[in-house]
């Protein structure tokens, strides 16, 4: 089937395959963040400027992000390592079986249960009349006397690490299957230990996935709203919460730069999604 | 909106797992166990609370009163007619595509998978602050009534579906021979539709069921877009009642994860290795 020499109409035909797609995703993906992008380079009497980006360094703006980004690193660095340390037990570990598909649809489970039950799930949890809040005060422990809340920095961390760290797993999982055993009696054969077989050879081949697969849960805790919204209502300075406040009401006292903050938002995932595609064309040069 | 993975089906082939010493298995056990802690006792806390609603003993008193509430079917029913309203248009949308971009229009594939993964770029609460910018105000305007908003809503899901969508039907576009069964559709004079229709529908059941549930999954419960369209869908009202009720949330949260669990695992079921064999 050369497309060659296809009469004009048939090649018309083709193209009017993928018409609906992409006339879709233009109008409800595409132009909503081009008019964002639009907005945020028009000044308050319409002409383009660049100072709706240069407000970006309003303290408001800079505790948001920054909070954001702080959540976003601590949940995808430690989500990470114990979603890897989780991978690795049940695929190399020597556990029974059934361990590894029950942990795969659990993950499944858990990755996408994400919102506001899962805010409720830890509010009853660890909420200030939560069931371990109040476990803990009957061996003595006073959680919340000692400085603790499930509606801070710390609080949110955990939570975000219920969704976190069975995604680390999902991705795992096939790179560990990847791991050839001829490498490792290579490397066995060669006089290597276990511990110099990882150190030389599983890890700086599995290293490009690892690091992909942390960007990419740095980017899934980055872009989250329901969650935190449903934990904290707006107590907690966040972008997502900050750009939502902005949706219902000028909190910012500037239009505009409500606009760059969503602006910044949207090029920090960029960076994140193509930061991880990258990393992970790599690592399938090996685990391919 | 949060990243989300279906199961991916694990080959059966794997070669044989390396000899674990017993210290791997010490350290294996130990991070299961850990791990195990960690997932299972916010969910046994809250399914604990969810029985405690009658003073001094254990029922499904808080269930009772969560499906009694006023407020729990109405949105709970819109919620599901505009999941599956989601699905059905991105369906229609993402099959023909796949298929044209495997077979017809290759060079198109990186645009496609590009745009595709758009979803995962601009979070949900800034596509929502686009939407409601761009159609909030004439000449687009689509947030003027309940209803319209309704349609924004279901096309905004539709659109976040794609990513699992597509690549849960090129995974299945994959598996089988298109260009084979094309061919041979048409040497038997089949057109276009009758072959979407008859041939390739029914051989990527599984595919699009998965993307379907998945689909399913993420937005039955959904927040952030319903939230500000003003939409009195599940996430929304799952929100409410977290603030304004004591036990009902908790029965509340456990039926969302046993609707979750539900989704996942007829995904994992039917996209069980060998099954298919």
């Amino acid at each position: 089937m050369g497309g060659a020499r296809r009469p004009p109409l048939a090649r018309f035909g083709s193209w009017l395959g993928v018409l609906p797609f992409f006339l879709f995703s233009g109008m409800f993906l595409i132009a909503p963040a081009v008019i964002l992008a639009y907005r945020s380079l028009e000044g308050p009497d319409g002409t383009l400027t660049l100072d709706n980006y240069r407000a970006l360094t309003t303290n408001t703006v800079i505790a948001a992000y920054s909070m954001s980004i702080r959540i976003s690193l601590t949940t995808a660095v430690i989500g990470g390592l114990i979603g890897f340390f989780l991978a690795w037990a049940v695929s190399m570990g020597g556990l029974p079986r059934p361990f590894r598909s029950g942990l795969t649809t659990f993950s499944g489970v858990a990755s996408n249960f994400a919102g506001v039950p899962l805010a409720a799930a830890f509010i009853f949890t660890l909420g200030r009349v939560g069931v371990l809040t109040a476990l803990f005060e009957l061996i003595g422990v006073d959680l919340y006397g000692g400085g603790f809340t499930i509606y801070s920095y710390w609080g949110l961390s955990l939570v975000y690490l219920f969704f976190q760290i069975p995604l680390m797993v999902l991705v795992m999982l096939p790179a560990l299957d990847g791991l050839k055993q001829d490498w490792r009696e290579a490397a066995e054969n060669l006089g290597a230990t276990p511990g110099q077989y990882w150190r030389r050879v599983a890890l700086p081949v599995l290293l490009p996935s690892i690091l992909g697969t942390m960007i990419l849960l740095f980017g899934n805790a980055f872009g989250a709203h329901a969650t935190a919204y449903a934990l904290t209502g707006g107590l907690l300075p966040l972008a997502t919460l900050l750009i939502g406040q902005q949706i219902s009401g000028d909190v910012l006292n500037n239009p505009g730069l409500g606009y760059a903050v969503a602006m910044g938002m949207v090029f920090i995932m960029g960076l994140s999604i193509v930061l991880y595609s990258i990393l992970q064309r790599r690592s399938e040069r090996w685990l391919g | 909106m949060t990243i989300s993975t279906a199961p991916i089906p694990v080959s059966t082939d794997a070669e044989a797992p390396e000899a674990p010493t017993r210290r791997n298995r010490f350290w294996a056990w130990a991070i299961l166990i850990l791990a195990a802690v960690y997932f299972l006792i916010p969910l046994g806390a809250t399914f604990w609370w969810s029985l405690r609603a009658e003073a001094d003993k254990l029922g499904f008193e808080a269930y009772r009163r969560l499906f009694d509430d006023a407020n729990f079917w109405p949105s709970f029913t819109e919620s599901v007619i505009n999941a599956v309203a989601a699905i059905f248009l991105s369906l229609i949308i993402i099959v023909p595509t796949a298929y044209w971009v495997t077979l017809r229009l290759p060079r198109l594939r990186p645009v496609v998978e590009f745009i595709t993964l758009l979803p995962f770029v601009i979070p949900a609460v800034v596509l929502v602050f686009g939407l409601i910018r761009l159609y909030g105000r004439p000449p687009l305007l689509l947030t003027a009534t309940y209803d319209s908003s309704r349609v924004l809503l279901i096309c905004a899901y539709a659109a976040l579906s794609f990513p699992y969508m597509f690549r849960s039907v090129d995974n299945g576009l994959r598996a089988m021979d298109v260009r084979t069964l094309t061919e041979a559709a048409q040497s038997l004079g089949a057109g276009w539709p009758t072959i979407l229709r008859r041939v390739i529908f029914p051989n990527l059941r599984v595919a699009l069921l998965s993307g379907a549930l998945l689909t399913f999954a993420i937005v039955i419960g959904e927040l952030t877009i319903a939230l500000f369209m003003a939409q009195q869908t599940f996430g929304p009202y799952m929100a409410n009642l977290t603030r304004s009720k004591v036990y009902e949330p908790s029965a509340m949260a456990v039926v969302a994860f046993a609707l979750t669990w539900a989704a996942m695992g007829t995904i994992a079921l039917i996209t069980r290795p060998g099954k298919r064999r």
